[in-house]
């Protein structure tokens, strides 16, 4: 009986629908197919070059420390906001999870217009911290690190939480029982148990403030040094020298490629 | 008896279910809760650890008022001084043994120094000296179990409490275990509440067996009493007996409205009577001419019980009987079969149900 399934159980799985497997061919071509493109075309004999100009180099060191930064504000941040909604009920939670997505959603534009009214000059926060502090955030490399970190928070979070979810709370109980309170055992068993989900949250979160374009733009415009990052400097490339973009473009698809090839294990292979 | 160094009544209540448990421990005494699944033990353990709150009631341990709703007394649980070991460990697989262990000890304001000798000192106890640098997924189950026992007796807990420390456990690993887990439990100077569905586990391990079932003490007292008188069926099962339970007139206990059973005690009133499996007998026919109880009863189900076999039997009252294989075979023994059964008065204990 178990012999006749086995043998057929090839055949049928062999046999995939044609309706199904043309979308999905042409599915994968479509993603692959332009960056396929971006390495045909990159110019690579003059590749060496155009990546130590000093506007490239300027511009990739700043987005490794805008994008550095804002991870790390969202570590201070984000983790216990995300032990909060894991650990803790308090009323209004599924709307404080709900709130802690939208910048996943909203288009980054709108978030920096939104950052503008608030840490802008004139707007509800940022006013008054110029008129305290004579802190200026817009057009700054501190408001793109802002930028970055609203739009890429929600990943960490969502990351963290669901490791803090899966970590099996009663270690904390245990933890309890030997006369660890909660901060304690917040330090010494809560991180140590969710780090592969917290390591992955944090390079997610990373990524996404490296790639950060609408919200960056429109928070902190798009000055060399200063607030011109990566992809603000690919944008501006493509007008004046597209070979300059081609390259830009190379490098943040090689991080890109780099980041998923060391999250594998955790995000691309399904159950 | 010395004074109680924990003093409780545990009451809590958890939807349709209510946990209402006293219980009395004295210091180096080991008190196990045996009951069955569901019967709420588990709950009654984390009450005194400080992980589920009172509805009402008090734990007191050493005079200090952990938990009392009636007065909002409240100790959390990082500040009772207890130790716990839970059922599948829960030793931090981050940690290493030695650093498992020293975890209490450091929280207690030890330095690392003397945490982690403290922590060598109760591994050595345990006999993982050797072991002290594995992290607990390089531990088998039993050396797991020696880490977390140690663990919870490294600060020194006043209550030490254990929820079905050796159920996780292969057979063969759980003998050993268990005589080594006794030799602990007898040095432990403070309180143990123990908790465990095995009733060798309780009876090899505790000084006092406490039964719970449906969040209810039914029966208190220790090994030999609570096996020699079981006061509930699931008492009696796990103790191997037949019980009844009828009202005595002299030497006769009805147990049923067309049964009464005669019996070698006398005493009047509510009444249990129990007796082994071993002591029914089994007829084709109906015996003459002893002294003996009989009755017509119909076999419900056979099966291996050791050397022997034990049959079920469905009559004015349901009963175990355990005979020799040879028997059984000699009687056709299937179901439905209808056969005689005999117990000898002599064979049966009687013991009022009240008190």
């Amino acid at each position: 009986m178990s012999r006749v399934l086995d043998a057929a159980a090839p055949r049928r799985r062999g046999r995939v629908p044609a309706a199904l497997l043309i979308p999905a061919g042409m599915g994968l071509l479509f993603l692959v197919l332009p960056l396929a493109g971006l390495v045909v075309r990159a110019p690579w004999t003059t590749l060496p070059q155009r990546l130590t100009e000093p506007g490239a180099l300027t511009a990739l060191r700043l987005s490794v420390q805008t994008a550095t930064l804002a991870t790390v504000l969202c570590l201070l941040l984000g983790v216990p906001l995300a032990w909060l909604l894991a650990r803790v009920e308090f009323p209004g939670r599924r709307l404080v999870r709900a709130l802690v997505t939208v910048p996943l959603v909203l288009p980054p534009v709108v978030g920096g217009v939104a950052l503008l009214l608030v840490f802008g000059r004139r707007g509800l926060i940022g006013g008054w911290l110029d008129a305290t502090f004579g802190v200026t955030l817009p057009f700054t490399t501190a408001g793109v690190v802002l930028a970055e970190s609203f739009v890429a928070m929600p990943f960490l979070v969502i990351a963290v939480e669901g490791a803090l979810r899966a970590a099996d709370h009663r270690y904390e109980e245990a933890a309890a029982t030997l006369g660890a309170g909660r901060w304690t055992t917040f330090t010494h068993v809560t991180l140590p148990l969710v780090a592969p989900g917290l390591a992955a949250g944090a390079v997610l979160c990373w990524a996404r403030a490296l790639g950060e374009f609408g919200a960056t733009i429109t928070f902190a415009g798009n000055y060399p040094g200063r607030t011109q990052t990566m992809p603000l400097a690919v944008y501006l490339a493509l007008e004046t020298d597209l070979e300059s973009a081609i390259v830009l473009s190379l490098v943040l698809l090689t991080v890109s490629v780099g980041i998923l090839a060391a999250l594998r294990d955790r995000w691309i292979t399904g159950p | 008896m010395t004074a109680p160094l924990l003093d409780a009544r545990l009451v809590v209540d958890r939807d349709a279910f209510r946990l209402e448990v006293p219980l009395r421990v004295a210091p180096g005494e080991v008190v196990a809760l045996l009951g069955p699944n569901g019967a709420g033990k588990t709950t009654a353990l984390r009450a005194l650890a400080g992980l589920h709150p009172l509805t009402a009631g008090h734990v007191t341990l050493d005079g200090v008022d952990l938990d009392r709703p009636a007065s909002r007394g409240w100790v959390p649980t990082e500040r009772r001084p207890i130790g716990v070991v839970f059922q599948d460990y829960l030793l931090f697989p981050h940690l290493s043994a030695l650093d498992n262990v020293a975890f209490g000890p450091r929280r207690h304001g030890i330095d690392r120094r003397a945490a982690r000798a403290t922590a060598r000192d109760w591994l050595g106890r345990v006999g993982l000296a050797g072991q002290a640098h594995r992290r607990p997924r390089q531990l088998s189950g039993g050396q797991a179990q020696r880490v977390a026992l140690a663990r919870a007796l490294a600060v020194e807990p006043s209550l030490l409490l254990l929820d079905e420390p050796l159920a996780a456990l292969d057979a063969r690993t759980r003998l050993d275990t268990r005589a080594e887990l006794h030799r602990h439990l007898s040095a432990h100077q403070g309180a143990t509440v123990l908790v465990t569905h095995d009733p060798l586990d309780a009876l090899a391990l505790a000084d006092r067996l406490v039964i719970v079932e449906g969040g209810r003490v039914v029966q208190e007292g220790d090994g030999p009493s609570v096996t020699a008188r079981p006061r509930t069926d699931y008492v009696a099962r796990l103790v191997g007996l037949n019980l009844y339970r009828g009202r005595a007139e002299g030497h006769g206990v009805r147990v049923a409205p067309e049964l009464t059973l005669t019996v070698a005690d006398r005493l009047n009133g509510e009444a249990f009577v129990a007796f082994r499996p071993a002591a029914v007998a089994l007829h084709p026919a109906r015996p003459e001419g002893s002294p003996r109880n009989t009755w017509a009863g119909t076999v419900a189900g056979v099966q291996r019980h050791g050397d022997n076999v034990r049959v079920q039997l469905d009559g004015p009252i349901g009963v175990a009987a355990d005979v020799t294989p040879a028997a059984a075979a000699q009687l056709r023994l299937i179901p439905g079969q209808r056969v005689w059964v005999a117990v000898k008065a002599t064979e049966t204990h009687a013991y009022p149900a009240t008190g």
